[in-house]
């Protein structure tokens, strides 16, 4: 992944400074956009995992048996589910607020 | 404002100070949806179903508001309460 991208980017966008090891902005834009987004994914992944474990999980047993997979199933799609409406909420507040600004 | 800035005031490449600032911004949106769902969630989900009903929605986004109504009346009354002992007010604003 590294060796012909890092070469396409220097000959291409490096224009301004001239060649060289000049760190090119936009690649390093890129990659910051791609780590945040792992790190959004790392984040929701846990606090899913930790309210599906609280709620379809009981007494631990030797395995997860197949009530509790479903359980586990479903919490996450209703986790997403309640994400979105979280997102799409706050958004609207927040343009409400700068519309009365 | 395609420059790819190289000196500049203090070395700093307006581009990438632009792109600090809205990343920044778009990172403080997605951790409050972080909170805030893990906190509505406690409050307003029981037995996760086969799909979000309409209670549970609207309870998402009552939630959701009263969460920013919290969180605005704290700020104001703290500033209110800042006013009110004025010597110590104005020992921290300077």
């Amino acid at each position: 992944m590294e060796s012909g991208f890092g070469s396409d980017f220097g000959s291409d966008f490096g224009s301004g400074g001239g060649g060289g090891g000049k760190l090119d902005p936009g690649l390093i834009m890129e990659q910051v956009k791609v780590q945040i987004a792992v790190a959004n994914a790392q984040e929701l992944l846990q606090r899913m995992t930790d309210k599906c474990f609280r709620k379809c999980i009981g007494k631990p047993g030797g395995s997860l048996d197949n009530s509790e997979q479903k359980c586990i199933a479903m919490c996450m799609d209703r986790y997403m589910d309640s994400w979105n409406t979280v997102s799409r909420a706050y958004n609207s507040r927040l343009q409400r607020e700068r519309a009365n600004m | 404002m395609e420059a790819p800035g190289g000196g500049g005031l203090g070395g700093a490449d307006p581009q990438l100070q632009r792109f600090i600032e809205v990343e920044t911004q778009k990172q403080r949106f997605q951790q409050l949806v972080h909170q805030m769902t893990e906190l509505c969630w406690e409050k307003c989900m029981d037995k996760p179903g086969p799909k979000l009903d309409s209670r549970a929605e609207t309870c998402f986004v009552n939630c959701v508001e009263r969460f920013i109504d919290t969180s605005q009346f704290i700020l104001n009354r703290l500033e209110q309460t800042q006013k009110s002992k004025s010597a110590f007010s104005e020992s921290l604003s300077d």
